[in-house]
């Protein structure tokens, strides 16, 4: 089973008191197709968390959800509780959490949780439920020595695999891994890329939400970059990490504040989501703003690169700023 | 955090103490920023974590530790900011022997050291605001004077304006908490820094952010930094020297 998402015009507001609200997430537009990882990049706080949560209708119920957000035809933010509930959560979309550690249930084993949820998901019983569980285990290259420990019992890369096998079960089409590899060393981080490779190697769908660029790096097809609670850049990942890089220049700041590049943050800090300034929410802190930012620029473009920017750096030959 | 029990003013070496610790703490002092000689530690006397392991960070200098998770880098980290009893060897802060740790630390000698962990949530009061989690070490130590002279431009240097220092844990992102829980760390101008994986919540361009401020204060006041972390580019970037944990000297 493949799934395509299609994210249109997807808006998160949390209201204040007062009038005022917080524009977590605003219009925000992209395909993710069977087979293909898409890295949603961007500071802490620009709403990548909160895009994610409205995938899963796990939102508080406080947010108010605009547009739309279709999974084979299924939108997922009109969906009743039931039906995602019952169909959608673990069978057609899993999630891959942040700090798998607090995500397990700490007094239960990993085969008790393993063989928890084959049994939700599956229906399977008796003997058929242990084998099943063990298989999952080792779907997510889960050491089946180990499955009979505890959470604390268990290393920080051992533990993201034991929350990666309880997302596989249900075998959904869709994976959201949201920020899978804080906390872990370069050594897990690369292999916990790798292992979530693997399943969009094998046809599934990976919204990668992350600011570890090294791992958007090596398993991305796309990149989309957020600021400030829209997508200000949607591109191809080989031409965004290698030449001829970024076009949005908070893009391109974001990439140069990398210790092996230049090393330099982008100036100022990034915008409150519920005081954005008018225009471009960039502009203050960009080198290149002029006049003409006051008007929020769109994302236009073709399917391999878009960007929002009334400045972007053009990818024409040669630019003198390159 | 499990402490052994047995009487920690029982110090494993027998050197003699040195004399009465001077006053200030940011006066320069003879030596090293921090000397850990032959330290073992660890939380199971079982399974020891550290077994004698030396390591020096010269006056000024900025030394990175690196090692893969569990390796017990945050715990040499912990010993070096004296939060952390040692079984057996020396600390050293800025060529004074420490001979208690944790609340039984001297005052004059842990205020010599700054450390930023790596979790800002773990790392401050969720009832304080961002201006009293700064200056939470300058109340604690009786310099409640010097907060209206120290805390803006402090806050400043960190990249902390606005209406962020009135706001609590839970009104501002993890960037800016660890931003905040970086100016505590400075707030009494130690000799010595200590970053226990200070970056690695964090996005590149925070991150850069944070390190420019560490770098900015030590050139003003000549202050050492012990960098932990696993990320050798950056701590190959950011500091003077690197050092494999698995290669620390044994004694």
């Amino acid at each position: 089973m493949t799934a395509e998402l299609s994210v249109r015009e997807l808006s998160v507001r949390f209201p204040l008191r007062g009038g005022r609200a917080v524009a977590a997430v605003t219009g925000v537009s992209f395909d993710l197709a069977p087979g293909e990882c898409l890295a949603m990049v961007g500071e802490s706080g620009c709403g990548k968390s909160v895009l994610a949560s409205a995938l899963l209708g796990l939102l508080p119920g406080n947010a108010r959800v605009g547009g739309a957000a279709l999974l084979d035809g299924l939108d997922l933010l009109t969906a009743g509780e039931k039906e995602l509930a019952r169909r959608v959560r673990g069978r057609r979309i899993a999630l891959v959490p942040q700090s798998p550690a607090s995500h397990l249930t700490p007094v239960r084993t990993v085969r008790s949780q393993l063989e928890e949820t084959v049994r939700e998901l599956t229906g399977a019983s008796g003997p058929k439920l242990r084998g099943a569980a063990g298989a999952a285990a080792e779907r997510a290259a889960f050491p089946a020595g180990h499955l009979d420990r505890y959470p604390h019992q268990l290393s920080g890369g051992l533990a993201q695999r034991a929350a990666t096998a309880l997302a596989l079960v249900g075998e959904a089409p869709l994976l959201i891994a949201d920020e899978p590899t804080t906390g872990l060393d370069r050594d897990l981080v690369d292999r916990t890329a790798d292992e979530l490779r693997r399943h969009v190697d094998a046809g599934r769908g990976l919204l990668l939400i992350t600011h570890d660029l090294a791992a958007a790096e090596r398993i991305a097809d796309r990149v989309a970059v957020m600021y400030a609670g829209r997508i200000v850049e949607l591109t191809d990942a080989a031409g965004f990490f290698d030449a001829p890089g970024p076009r949005h220049p908070y893009a391109r700041g974001l990439l140069e504040a990398l210790p092996e590049r230049s090393f330099t943050p982008v100036p100022g800090m990034p915008p409150e989501l519920d005081d954005l300034p008018a225009g471009c929410a960039f502009a203050p802190r960009c080198d290149r703003a002029t006049d003409a930012c006051a008007a929020v620029p769109a994302l236009a473009g073709s399917r391999s690169g878009a960007v929002a920017c009334h400045h972007a750096y053009s990818h024409a030959p040669e630019t003198a700023d390159a | 955090m499990p402490e052994p029990t047995s009487k920690a003013t029982s110090e494993t070496t027998p050197e003699p103490t040195p004399e009465p610790i001077p006053g200030p703490t940011h006066e320069p002092a003879p030596g090293a920023a921090l000397e850990l000689r032959g330290v073992s530690a660890g939380y199971d006397r079982r399974a020891p974590v550290l077994h004698g392991a030396s390591l020096t960070v010269d006056d000024g200098e900025a030394v990175g530790l690196l090692g893969p998770s569990g390796c017990g880098k945050s715990t040499l980290a912990r010993v070096a900011a004296l939060l952390h009893r040692p079984w057996a060897g020396t600390v050293r802060l800025a060529g004074r022997t420490a001979h208690g740790f944790r609340h039984r630390a001297p005052r004059e000698l842990r205020t010599t050291v700054g450390v930023v962990f790596q979790q800002p949530r773990l790392a401050a009061d969720p009832r304080l605001t961002l201006a009293d989690l700064i200056a939470e070490p300058l109340r604690a130590t009786g310099r409640r004077a010097e907060i209206p002279g120290r805390l803006p431009a402090l806050a400043a240097s960190a990249g902390l304006g606005g209406d962020l220092l009135a706001r609590r844990p839970h009104e501002v992102s993890d960037g800016q908490l660890q931003r905040a829980c970086l100016a505590r760390a400075l707030v009494l101008r130690p000799r010595l820094l200590v970053c226990d994986e200070m970056t690695a919540m964090l996005d590149a361009s925070t991150t850069a952010a944070l390190v420019a401020a560490v770098e900015e204060y030590r050139r003003e006041h000549g202050a050492a930094l012990l960098a932990v972390g696993h990320d050798r580019v950056l701590l190959e970037r950011w500091c003077d020297r690197t050092v494999d944990f698995e290669a620390l000297p044994p004694r």
